[in-house]
């Protein structure tokens, strides 16, 4: 019989009885930096979650041109960030694969909204993605993750592939730079908070 | 992938989930959403036996502090699915504390967006 998992003090939620909890979704195709995006500004060491019909995922997820990735995101990942005393927000990440359905559900309801990560070299991966989370009714804002080498695309012909509304913001972020992760971030509750007025 | 020592024991693919569980169905109410924050409820009394081993390791983990239900599935590693019917057991018992997320509403949404963006510009500049 194990005990439990001992836990830091800070692995528990800072005055957590006075904090209204809240969640943004860090979406994106397979191996596009969700995880390494999370994991820049959570707090915590990011957490992943299992459900059972994920098993599967590892076998189908298409790997070509993401050689060097040497973990699968099977689920969906999250790391947390308190903002004050009165608000913690969770970042939870997940692909936006299809068979994932419950999951989204589960994401979607009460989300504020979706930064959508995006890889500039493989635009079409990220159309079923932003399918979905439109059809979770979610505002959402696209980041492209500039990685190494890779050419930036205008912002235009991407919004263009993208088939993107004009006043969906569009950021450029490092996904493995605190500071980038959190721009795009800002970027995008600035961007929700414009949708409330 | 947490990195704690002592869990793995449990190997909790050894298990069937109905096991664990003991057969009970997924709570059907929104109680127990993903980041509604639970902790063991306060002047826990002796602790009574009939509490199973897993039930009991998520009332030990829940009693330092708040967690979310998605982090009590991270650090069991547990399905999300078992770790909320466990949890709904232990809420049944009061044995535990939630804090559920506020209701969505607009007015509600742009004081804590407000309240975000200000946290992530202090926090990152």
């Amino acid at each position: 019989m194990g005990s439990a998992p001992s836990l830091d003090e800070r692995d528990y939620v800072r005055g957590g009885a006075t904090q209204t909890a809240v969640k943004i979704l860090v979406v994106g195709h397979f191996a596009v930096g969700k995880t390494t995006l999370i994991g820049s500004i959570s707090e915590i060491e990011p957490l992943s979650t299992e459900e059972t019909m994920t098993q599967a995922a590892e076998s189908v997820d298409d790997l070509k041109g993401v050689q060097g990735k040497t973990t699968t995101t099977v689920a969906m990942d999250f790391g947390r960030l308190t903002i004050s005393d009165r608000v913690v927000l969770y970042l939870f990440g997940t692909p936006g694969q299809q068979r994932f359905v419950q999951m989204w559900e589960d994401m979607a309801r009460g989300a504020l909204g979706a930064l959508v990560l995006v890889d500039p070299e493989r635009l079409a991966d990220s159309f079923p993605v932003i399918d979905l989370i439109e059809h979770y009714g979610l505002d959402y804002a696209i980041a492209v993750n500039h990685f190494d080498g890779s050419p930036l695309r205008d912002e235009r012909a991407l919004r263009e592939a993208l088939d993107l509304l004009d006043d969906t913001p569009v950021v450029t972020c490092d996904a493995r730079d605190e500071k980038s992760s959190a721009a795009a971030l800002t970027t995008l509750v600035r961007y929700l908070l414009d949708r409330t007025r | 992938m947490t990195g704690q020592e002592g869990w793995q024991s449990e190997a909790p693919e050894l298990v069937r989930p109905y096991v664990i569980t003991k057969g009970r169905g997924l709570p059907d109410d929104g109680d127990l959403s993903l980041i509604t924050l639970v902790t063991a409820a306060a002047g826990q009394p002796q602790r009574p036996s009939r509490l199973s081993p897993e039930e009991q390791s998520l009332l030990d983990l829940c009693s330092a502090g708040y967690l979310s239900v998605a982090e009590i599935a991270g650090h069991t590693q547990f399905p999300l699915g078992v770790v909320r019917i466990l949890l709904a057991s232990l809420m049944e018992g009061g044995h535990l504390m939630t804090r559920p997320p506020v209701a969505r509403a607009r007015l509600a949404d742009k004081e804590i967006l407000e309240e975000v963006l200000n946290g992530l510009r202090a926090k990152f500049g």
